[in-house]
C-alpha cells in the first residue's frame, strides 16, 4: 500500500513537472503568463487523435506533427496577438485566457466529448516493482519527464539560443543592446512552451480519455507548481512538483479523490504564507510578485 | 506629405467646466445628459420591454454589477479572473439563509451582501500581497475549488443545490431593486474612485511601492477595495438566487467570471461606466445568439482577444473622446 503510493506519487510528480515545464519556460523568459496553456495541451491531444484516427497517419508521425503544429500555433499566437500588447500584463492575461477559452469551448462545441477520444499507449505491458504493478506508459512518462527536464537545462545553459533566452530573461534592455532580437526570442519561448505542452499531452493523455474540462485542471496544476516552485527556475518546478505530486497522491489514498483538487490551492496558500517568492525564488522574483 | 490627427477639446466642454456652465441650458444639458442617460434609459426600458426582455434586462443588470465590481478591483491593481467567487458567495449565503431559517429576501439580500463581501475579503486576504497575474491566478482557482468542495462534501445540497427558495413580491420590485442597485453602484463607485480614497487605490495600481513610501498601508486599502467589490458581486448573486428561486453549483460557473471581464474589456476598463455599457452590449447579444449554444463562449473568448488587441481602449473611451473633442487632420512638416 505504502510502496504503491510512493511509486504512483513519483509518477504523479513527474506528470506535474511535465505539465508545468512549458508554462514555466514561457513565463520565465518572456514574462508572458500563457493562460491558453491548458487549451494548447488539450488541442495537441486532439490534433494527434485526428491525425492518427481520421487521417490514418502512423502514430509516431501524428505525434511529431501534433507537436510541430502546436509549436507553430504558439509562435503565431505571439506574433499576431501577444506582440501587440507586450508589457501590458492585464491585456496579456485577458488575451491568452480568451484564446484558451475559445479553443476549449470550440472543441466542446464541435463534439469532442466521449470515451472514444483517447490516444494509444506506446507499448502495452506492465512490470512489477516489488509488489507494485506499473504499466509501461507510466515508465515512459518518468523517462520522458526526466529527459525533457535535462534537455531544458542543457538547452538553456549550453546552446546559443538557450543563452539568448536567459539573456532576455535576466535583462531585456542589455540583451537588446547585444543584438538579441527580443521579439524573436519571446516568440520562440511561447512556441517552446507550446511544444512542451504538446509533448506532455502526448505522453500523459494515453492514461485516460481526452476531455475538454481537463484543460482547466492542467492550467491550474501548472500555475500551482510555478507559484510554489518560484519563477523561471527549473529546479523549483521539479521540487514543487514532487511536493504537490506526493501531497496529491497521499490525499487521494488516505482522504479520497474528491479532495485532490484542493491540494494545489492549499499548496499555493501555504507557500504564500511561508515564503511568498516560492521555494527557489530569488530577490528579483520577490520584487515582481509582491 | 505626412498627416496626423489633431484632437482639440470642444468649446462647449471648456465652457462647461466651471461655474459658467450654469449660464446656459445648452451647457447644462451637455453636462447632465451623459449622467441622465443611464437613469432615464433604464427606467424607460423597464416600461417598454416585453416580459421576456425584462428578464434579459435583469440578467444584463446583474452582469453589469459584476463588471463594475471587476473594474473597481482592476482600478486598484487587482486583476480578477474569478468574479464567480463573489457572485457564488452571495448566492449561496442568501440561499442558505432562506432555506434554513426561512428568512425573507429583504433580510437575506442585505445580509448576504455584507457578509459575502466580508467572506470574500477574508478568503483573499492571504493573497493580497500578490500582484498582477499571481493574484489573477488565485482568483481563477478559488471558484473552481469551491465547486469541488461543495461537490465533495455534499454540503448545501451538493450537486442538486437548494431549490424552492422564496421569490421577490412582484416583478416590479425585482426590476426596480436591481435598477436602483445598478445605478447606485455605478454613480457611487464613480464618485468613490474620484475621491482621495480612490486616488490611493489608483496609486496602488500604478506604483504600489510609491504609495507604501508615502506611509500608506496598501494592504488595508486593498482589503477595503476588495470588500466593496465583493459586496457588489455578492449582492448580484443574492439577488439572482431569489429571482431564480434556486442556488447550486452553476453559480460558480465560468460564465460569471468571463462575461464581466469581456464586458469590461469591450466597454473600456477604468471608467466603471464602460464595463456597464459592455454588459449592455454583450448580454443582449448573447441572448440573440442563444441558438448557437456553446459557441457563445467561443465568441466571448474571441471578443476578448480582438478587443484587447484592436481596440484596447474600449467603446466607452471612444465615445467619450468623440463627445468631448473634435478631430481634424493636420499636415506635418517632414
Amino acid at each position: 500500500m505504502l510502496l504503491s503510493t510512493l511509486v504512483y506519487g513519483f509518477v504523479n510528480s513527474i506528470i506535474l513537472a511535465l505539465v508545468a515545464l512549458g508554462f514555466n519556460l514561457t513565463f520565465g523568459i518572456s514574462g508572458i503568463a500563457n493562460f491558453a496553456y491548458g487549451a494548447l495541451y488539450i488541442l495537441a491531444g486532439f490534433v494527434a487523435w485526428i491525425l492518427f484516427n481520421s487521417l490514418g497517419l502512423p502514430y509516431m508521425l501524428a505525434v511529431i506533427f501534433s507537436v510541430l503544429l502546436t509549436a507553430i500555433f504558439g509562435a503565431l499566437m505571439y506574433r499576431f496577438v501577444l506582440q501587440r500588447i507586450k508589457g501590458m500584463v492585464l491585456s496579456e492575461v485577458i488575451a491568452t485566457f480568451g484564446i484558451g477559452l475559445a479553443i476549449l469551448e470550440l472543441l466542446k462545441y464541435l463534439g469532442f466529448i466521449g470515451f472514444e477520444y483517447n490516444l494509444p499507449v506506446f507499448v502495452d505491458f506492465s512490470i512489477d516493482i516489488g509488489q507494485v504493478t506499473i504499466d509501461m506508459q507510466r515508465i515512459f512518462i518518468v523517462i520522458i519527464g526526466i529527459g525533457l527536464t535535462g534537455f531544458l537545462w542543457f538547452f538553456t545553459h549550453h546552446t546559443r539560443t538557450g543563452l539568448r533566452f536567459r539573456g532576455i530573461a535576466q535583462d531585456e534592455r542589455t540583451a537588446l543592446s547585444l543584438g538579441i532580437n527580443s521579439d524573436r526570442v519571446a516568440a520562440l519561448s511561447v512556441s517552446f512552451g507550446a511544444a512542451y505542452a504538446a509533448i506532455a499531452a502526448i505522453v500523459i493523455l494515453p492514461l485516460g480519455t481526452i476531455t475538454v474540462e481537463h484543460g482547466y485542471d492542467v492550467l491550474i496544476n501548472a500555475l500551482a507548481v510555478c507559484i510554489v516552485g518560484g519563477l523561471g527556475s527549473t529546479g523549483g518546478v521539479v521540487m514543487a512538483s514532487f511536493l504537490i505530486g506526493y501531497a496529491e497522491t497521499f490525499t487521494a489514498t488516505y482522504l479520497g479523490s474528491h479532495w485532490v483538487m484542493l491540494v494545489p490551492l492549499a499548496a499555493i496558500l501555504g507557500i504564500l504564507i511561508i515564503k511568498p517568492s516560492g521555494i527557489y525564488g530569488k530577490q528579483k522574483e520577490l520584487e515582481e510578485r509582491i | 506629405m505626412k498627416r496626423r490627427k489633431e484632437r482639440i477639446d470642444r468649446g462647449i466642454k471648456v465652457r462647461s467646466e466651471d461655474i459658467f456652465a450654469l449660464c446656459s441650458w445648452r451647457e447644462m444639458l451637455y453636462l447632465a445628459s451623459p449622467r441622465l442617460l443611464p437613469i432615464v434609459g433604464l427606467i424607460v426600458l423597464s416600461f417598454v420591454l416585453s416580459i421576456y426582455w425584462q428578464k434579459v434586462l435583469l440578467s444584463v443588470s446583474v452582469f453589469a454589477l459584476l463588471a463594475i465590481s471587476w473594474d473597481i478591483l482592476a482600478q486598484s491593481g487587482m486583476i480578477s479572473l474569478g468574479q464567480a467567487l463573489f457572485f457564488g458567495m452571495g448566492a449561496y449565503l442568501a440561499g442558505i439563509m432562506n432555506h434554513t431559517w426561512g428568512l425573507s429576501p429583504f433580510i437575506t439580500i442585505p445580509i448576504a451582501t455584507i457578509v459575502g463581501g466580508v467572506f470574500c475579503t477574508l478568503l483573499l486576504l492571504p493573497v493580497l500581497r500578490l500582484r498582477g497575474i499571481y493574484f489573477a491566478m488565485v482568483t481563477l482557482i478559488l471558484p473552481l475549488m469551491l465547486v469541488r468542495i461543495v461537490e465533495a462534501t455534499k454540503i448545501f445540497g451538493g450537486t442538486e443545490g437548494l431549490s424552492g427558495l422564496s421569490t421577490l413580491p412582484s416583478k416590479w420590485v425585482e426590476i426596480y431593486m436591481i435598477i436602483f442597485a445598478l445605478l447606485a453602484a455605478l454613480f457611487g463607485s464613480r464618485r468613490l474612485m474620484g475621491s482621495d480614497f480612490g486616488l490611493v487605490l489608483k496609486g496602488i495600481s500604478d506604483n504600489d511601492r510609491s504609495v507604501m513610501n508615502a506611509g500608506i498601508n496598501i494592504y488595508w486599502f486593498k482589503a477595503q477595495a476588495l470588500f466593496i467589490a465583493g459586496s457588489v458581486g455578492a449582492f448580484a448573486g443574492a439577488y439572482m438566487t431569489h429571482v431564480y428561486m434556486f442556488v447550486g453549483m452553476p453559480v460558480f460557473a465560468l460564465d460569471y467570471s468571463i462575461l464581466p471581464i469581456a464586458a469590461a474589456v469591450v466597454g473600456g476598463t477604468g471608467t466603471l461606466a464602460g464595463p456597464m455599457l459592455g454588459a449592455f452590449i454583450l448580454v443582449p447579444l448573447s441572448e440573440i445568439l442563444r441558438g448557437l449554444g456553446g459557441l457563445r463562449i467561443v465568441f466571448y473568448g474571441l471578443f476578448l482577444v480582438v478587443f484587447t488587441v484592436a481596440l484596447p481602449e474600449g467603446i466607452f473611451h471612444y465615445i467619450r473622446r468623440k463627445y468631448h473633442q473634435f478631430e481634424r487632420w493636420v499636415e506635418v512638416e517632414a
